[in-house]
């Protein structure tokens, strides 16, 4: 049993601590990046590109570091720290898990060069969150494929140059099977989207694609098989999230202890109540769990066996998003009224840890998901 | 014991029901069920009908446009124009400084203020926290220095909801430096349109403007705006506070948004059907209700209490009122946002002047989940209930 990092995984940790203490630290910068069109920093971006973090998970064949789970899981939490808007989830985690686990080679370097970006277009106006429940088609022709349907809420889909599109090419809408998965342009013809910000101050699009004409290359992985590789990539995002709200958490954590230990009322500081110091203590505990349950998600999440690896990664989310829930509302709580406004930074923090909690299942989904497997697998 | 309503108390509720559903525009109740923040002139439209009606102040002194009412038809009341989504009558005109004047105040400012202030001609802010003194209130440093007819005002008040439209403000200041923390605090009545008071807006974190930061520099306020005596102000305040504990548990609020969680619950797909075949779903709005149904006996025993208690006491039951009547509104938001599901996330439309990304309703929905932290934080926190509780009850 070894819980220490690699001396390669320090480094990268301090490196990238080191990014996102430099441009998110003061937190009017995270303003400045918020206002760029793309709602991130096409600096930084590039930034996070020479610096590798961009080529992490892929392996050296494939023009990458041959970074695991591990590593994206010290980037995430560094992310999460500074609420950071960058497309690292989307592009890197999502998009670039479907590339390597999908054998998609070819965008790879334009990916890990920060040229090219992606998003993963998959929930619909019905769905919620279940990504089997998919309605738009992908009918075969001659030429190739066409696609026609609407996505919704595509994170980070209205900068993406290139989308990852479910789309059924058989049965019916909440099938298992016959969902194929599509790499495709932003500017196929056909394809519109309206970008819009969200509540955690990220954005996301709206995805129109009529009549949207393919070559069959276009196609990720095999025809109809779509679920089994979407599972595997959301497994890995989920781990990643994990990741990201332990950083967030942490930080929100810091930050009520600091100002629980210069707030004065009653003569003294609001740390110094009894009261307070129990629900600090309570969010350190909910913290540490959440932290733990983290470190598994990085250890089941690539592994193929989706009966092991599964109940696993749900029930990490399920704990972290629980511990989430409680860090999020105690911070604020604690604060009193400061938090509550737009000019300090806990309550962004309790927005994106809201909106986390709802990214691929909540609470309760995963927690169903771990019942029904019957619980989690035995040690592993 | 019967713990339910006479025929005579359903016959008002329906009375009540019928007025507020005929006379409060729809566009206004639906607005309000959806979670979204009114305009100044929707909240001051829904004030004067119910002011037309002789419903916006029914717990004013009867000689000032009060009701004989029943603690039971009060509470009736209370929980209506919750229920119904009707904006409740400005609180600080109806609940706070109306009392606080129609008790204390001279002959003089009750012809003054009180038509106005009933009516919403006058539109007043509460301006009692300070960066300095929040939970603990009776530490507020703005100060009013008597000079020949005036007090002259210096210090700053925050957190004053809908100062931005405010015509006047009613202020705790400190006139003795000297007494103890409560002796030397006395309320006063100042015109917004006063030389050196500034008006700073705060954003809270659903993106609204509802609360200001309110400056005031050597503002000059003649003497007659005084309320009561000198130095007594802090007894006023507590007036105040205990005033509208009929109504702090809020319940019609949590009633009404449950009933939409279920009603849209009911609508929104999930799975082979809705989200309100979801079991797991369900079985959380089930607790919410179980919790609703003890909270609305609880408040019943406190009000059916109070015609055996001195009306001027504060109430201990109010603490528990509060803490379970905020946590339950606070869960009532909590479930609307899984009904929203991933539309949740997207911004209010008019932020990006496009049509709603997801079902109309949906948008609101996160911004009062955010907003709705306030309900345990202000009006004494849940942490300062409990001590409450602590002290008055369990003599701990
Ligand atoms: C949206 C909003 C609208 C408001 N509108 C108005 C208004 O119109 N007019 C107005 O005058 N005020 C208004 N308030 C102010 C409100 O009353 C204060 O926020 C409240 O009194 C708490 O004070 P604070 O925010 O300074 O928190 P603090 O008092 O600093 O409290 C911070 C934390 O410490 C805890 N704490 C403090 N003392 C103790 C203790 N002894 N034991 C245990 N825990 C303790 C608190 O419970 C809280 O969790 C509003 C506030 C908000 C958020």
């Amino acid at each position: 049993m070894d819980f220490d990092l690699t001396e390669e995984q320090r480094l990268l940790k301090e490196s990238v601590d080191r990014l996102i203490a430099d441009s998110y630290g003061d937190f009017e910068k995270r303003r400045h990046h918020q206002d760029n069109p793309r709602g991130y920093s096409p600096v930084l971006w590039a930034q996070y590109a020479e610096l590798g973090l961009l080529g992490l998970p892929f392996s050296e064949e494939q023009g990458g570091f041959g970074g695991g789970p591990v590593e994206t899981m010290i980037v995430m939490e560094a992310l999460g720290r500074g609420l950071a808007l960058e497309p690292y989830l989307a592009s890197i985690v999502l998009g670039g898990g479907f590339l390597r686990l999908g054998g998609r080679e070819e965008l790879i370097g334009d990916v890990v060069g920060g040229t090219a970006t992606l998003a993963f277009a998959q929930i619909e106006r019905q769905s919620r969150n279940d990504l089997h429940d998919v309605a738009t088609t992908a009918r075969r022709t001659e030429a190739g494929w066409v696609l026609e349907g609407a996505k919704s809420l595509v994170l980070h889909g209205d900068s993406a140059t290139h989308l990852i599109v479910s789309a059924r090419n058989a049965g019916a809408r909440r099938d298992r099977a016959g969902i194929s998965l599509f790499l495709v342009p932003a500017d196929a013809a056909g394809l519109s989207r309206r970008g819009y910000a969200t509540q955690d101050g990220l954005r996301a699009a709206e995805v129109l694609l009529e009549k949207v004409a393919l070559p069959p290359e276009a196609l990720i992985g095999a025809e109809g098989e779509g679920l089994p590789l979407m599972e595997r990539v959301v497994d890995i995002a989920l781990a990643a999230l994990c990741a990201e709200a332990v950083g967030a958490m942490e930080a929100l954590h810091e930050l009520t202890l600091d100002y629980l230990k210069q707030r004065k009322q009653f003569g003294t500081t609001i740390g110094s109540f009894q009261a307070v110091q129990h629900r600090a203590a309570d969010m350190l505990v909910a913290l540490e769990q959440a932290r733990s349950m983290t470190m598994y998600a990085a250890m089941m999440a690539e592994n193929p066996d989706p009966a092991l690896r599964r109940p696993a990664l749900a029930a990490a989310k399920a704990l972290v998003n629980r511990s989430a829930e409680l860090i999020g509302k105690e911070a604020i709580q604690l604060h009193g009224g400061i938090a509550m406004t737009m000019e300090y930074k806990a309550g962004h923090y309790f927005k994106r840890l809201t909106m986390l909690i709802n990214q691929f299942g909540e609470t309760d989904e995963h927690i169903r998901v771990v019942a029904e497997a019957g619980g989690l697998p035995a040690a592993a | 014991m019967d713990l339910r309503y006479t025929p005579e108390e359903i016959a008002f509720r329906e009375e009540l029901r019928g007025i507020f559903r005929t006379k409060i525009p729809a566009e206004i109740r639906r607005k309000v069920s959806d979670g979204h923040h009114l305009t100044r002139d929707e909240i001051a439209t829904a004030h004067r009908a119910l002011h037309a009606e002789g419903l916006a102040t029914p717990n004013w002194p009867l000689a000032w446009g009060g009701k004989d009412w029943t603690p039971v038809q009060r509470y009736i009341y209370n929980e209506e124009v919750l229920a119904n989504a009707v904006p409740m009558p400005l609180s600080f005109n109806v609940a706070m400084v109306g009392p606080v004047i129609a008790n204390f105040g001279s002959e003089e400012q009750k012809k003054k203020f009180l038509p106005g202030t009933a009516s919403l001609d006058i539109w007043w802010a509460q301006g009692f926290s300070e960066p300095g003194a929040g939970s603990d209130l009776a530490s507020l440093k703005t100060s009013a220095r008597r000079e020949g007819e005036h007090y002259i005002v210096n210090g700053q008040k925050t957190w004053t909801t809908l100062g931005q439209y405010a015509d006047w403000i009613f202020l705790l200041v400190r006139t003795d430096p000297a007494a103890k923390k409560q002796q030397g605090i006395s309320f006063l009545l100042v015109d917004m349109k006063t030389p050196g008071i500034t008006v700073r807006p705060i954003i809270t974190i659903d993106g609204a403007h509802e609360v200001n930061e309110v400056f005031f520099d050597e503002v000059k306020v003649p003497a007659e705006n005084l309320v009561g005596e000198e130095n007594k102000g802090w007894d006023y305040a507590k007036f105040l506070l205990s005033n509208e504990r009929s109504n702090i548990a809020r319940i019609g609020f949590s009633k009404e948004k449950l009933a939409m969680v279920k009603s849209r619950a009911r609508e929104t797909p999930a799975g082979d059907g809705t989200l309100w075949d979801d079991a797991d779903f369900r079985r959380r709005v089930a607790i919410a209700e179980i919790e609703m149904k003890a909270l609305e006996i609880t408040q019943m025993r406190v009000v059916a209490g109070q015609k055996n208690r001195a009306s001027d006491k504060p109430d201990p039951n109010s603490s528990i009122l509060k803490i379970k009547g905020s946590e339950l509104q606070q869960m009532a938001t909590e479930l609307m946002l899984t009904v929203a599901g991933p539309y949740a996330a997207a911004m209010p439309a008019h932020s990006h002047n496009e049509p709603p990304v997801g079902p109309d309703w949906a948008e609101g929905v996160a911004p009062q989940f955010f907003n709705y932290r306030k309900v345990s934080i202000y009006g004494g926190s849940n942490e300062i209930q409990r001590n409450i509780i602590a002290k008055a009850f369990l003599g701990l």
